[in-house]
């Protein structure tokens, strides 16, 4: 099957965004695809936004970077206000139902999820970038579910796989409200 | 596919440099090359290597040189300010003909410029950074695999010609991840041993090849190193025959041997009208922007530079004498490649793309230069 998928996923430094691109690259990987990974941040270890950037495809890539954004997560306002821009006609945004989407170019399919009521309901809110694995994933059917899986596992710290899988069987429940 | 692993282009350095056979490492760490050291601490000790991490750049170089004289494949990584403070001793290493590997992950400079982005504004600092006639060897890889297979290189070139090698690639590069085999190296190269018996050693009386046998300290071969100019005992010398003489053989025994260092990748030149001639991570727009153009039925072609130094004049003249083309170079510099490429290209055939905001060149940009020096 030919895919495509310029992802972005963003929000606010040590969020977990870039984590999340490349837990998203390696199940994509394990799929067959081509993917590359690339990120964007600043000098602060925490704040501002960062985006990590995953090309899937079933072609040969050479340029790394997201070009028509056809699936794009954004955790915080600010990386919507900054990134939002970059959506292709058409493409799939995976946001909080707190964030104002007013902004967002026509065409674009907005997907507003409980993603930080639900996070904060869990055991550490942290695991947010997982859930929204499980969002998006479910909403935009991107890598196979067992290889989505078995990435965060090899990925997360050991200690913390098991709050991963809840906050990942979460993400699905709500995707599956979603679509 | 199956085996084909995730990795960042900064462990991929990690993975070629152990599979090279490097058993120390001393660095200080610094975006955006921090995780070759992350790494380093984490592998070393279990090959029975060593990772140090040291007080600074001077003393990371330094210590690196020390364990290879000691007859270790040694390493250190760093990025444009620490660059800058290893300078004094590349110079060292490479006037007493000491092997080591060292990895610059270019970011924007000058000073602290720009720590989490890519530029690739050191590229002629890795050539003339330090200071006299000097030989460097400097390889450029573009993507995760590049890096792995390129890392390996440089310790097989370093310890074949007794030389400092600077692998240097972007931030991009080096934060990128990409599906990679980490195939085991066809050849592993290891320096010259003396042949002679202690007492008769000279450690730079060089052959014909022009690269000495330096004996490992603590093997028995005791033996002089300065960086003064010395003779061939290793002590410092004032006899203008014998200075003349060691710069000509140390930098000589790279240019001799540039058919065996120089590594390129010629895409589609050999009819092209335009070539766009890129090393680092603007091969990737580059590659993506001539596919497309062979594909509209555009007569472009791709020079992807993989040793920067010495630069690969001789293929620059060969393709331009016969094509007569145009060359397109994108580089994320104020324009440090295409000065070197006016060497061998008349300057009214190089159109330059140059952007070092800390930003990728993205194929609009090429494409757009490209389309006008085809018109």
């Amino acid at each position: 099957m030919n895919k495509n998928w310029e992802v972005i996923i963003s929000g606010s430094g040590g969020q977990g965004a870039i984590l999340a691109g490349i837990i998203l690259a390696e199940a994509a990987l394990a799929d067959g695809y081509n993917v590359i990974q690339t990120q964007s941040y600043g000098p602060e270890a925490r704040g501002g936004a960062s985006r990590a950037e995953v090309l899937i495809s079933s072609e040969a890539l050479a340029y790394p970077k997201v070009q028509n954004c056809n699936l794009m997560v954004a955790m915080t306002q600010e990386s919507l206000n900054k990134y939002g821009g970059m959506l292709a006609p058409g493409a799939i945004l995976v946001t909080d139902e707190e964030i104002d989407t007013s902004s967002v170019p026509d065409g674009v399919i907005v997907h507003k999820a409980p993603i930080f009521a639900t996070a904060a309901r869990l055991p550490r809110p942290m695991v947010a970038n997982i859930m929204v694995l499980g969002i998006m994933n479910t909403v935009a059917n991107v890598v196979s579910p067992e290889h989505l899986q078995a990435a965060i596992q090899a990925r997360v710290p050991a200690a913390t796989i098991q709050l991963n899988m809840e906050a990942l069987a979460k993400g699905i429940e709500i995707g599956q409200q979603l679509v | 596919m199956a085996n084909k692993k995730l990795i960042q282009g900064n462990e991929a350095c990690v993975e070629g440099a152990l599979a090279a056979g490097v058993r120390f490492f001393a660095g200080y760490p610094i975006t955006p090359s921090t995780e070759i050291a992350e790494g380093m601490a984490e592998r070393l000790p279990l090959v029975g290597g060593a990772f140090i991490q040291m007080e600074d750049e001077i003393a990371s170089i330094a210590a690196a040189i020390g364990a290879s004289i000691a007859g270790v494949k040694a390493m250190t990584a760093t990025s444009g300010p620490g660059f800058s403070l290893m300078q004094e001793n590349i110079g060292f290493a490479a006037m007493t003909e000491i092997p080591v590997v060292v990895v610059d992950v270019c970011r924007g400079g000058p000073s602290t410029g720009t720590p989490t982005k890519g530029s690739q504004s050191d590229f002629m600092q890795t050539r003339w950074g330090t200071h006299g006639d000097h030989p460097v060897i400097v390889l450029t890889p573009s993507s995760v695999q590049e890096v792995y297979d390129e890392t390996i290189r440089a310790f097989n070139l370093a310890e074949k010609y007794m030389v400092p090698v600077i692998l240097l690639y972007d931030e991009v590069v080096g934060h990128m991840r990409e599906g990679v085999v980490l195939t085991k190296p066809e050849e592993i190269i290891e320096r010259k041993k003396p042949s002679v018996k202690p007492e008769d050693y000279r450690p730079y009386a060089a052959a014909e090849d022009m690269i000495p046998a330096l004996a490992p300290f603590g093997t028995g071969y005791r033996y002089h190193i300065t960086g003064l100019s010395h003779d061939e005992t290793g002590f410092p010398t004032g006899n203008p025959k014998a200075i003349q003489g060691l710069l000509e053989r140390i930098c000589g025994k790279i240019e001799a041997n540039r058919h065996d260092i120089i590594k390129y990748n010629a895409f589609d030149v050999d009819d092209a009208e335009a070539v766009i001639l890129a090393f680092g991570s603007p091969v990737r727009t580059a590659r993506h922007v001539q596919k497309e153009a062979r594909a509209r039925g555009k007569k472009v072609g791709l020079f992807q530079i993989l040793t920067a130094w010495p630069f690969p004049h001789e293929a620059l003249q060969e393709i331009y004498a016969k094509t007569q083309a145009s060359f397109v170079i994108p580089e994320m510099t104020l324009g440090q490649l295409a000065d070197e490429v006016s060497k061998s290209v008349p300057r009214d055939k190089i159109y330059s793309v140059l952007r070092n905001d800390g930003e990728m060149i993205t194929p609009a940009q090429l494409e757009e230069a490209v389309r006008r020096v085809l018109e």
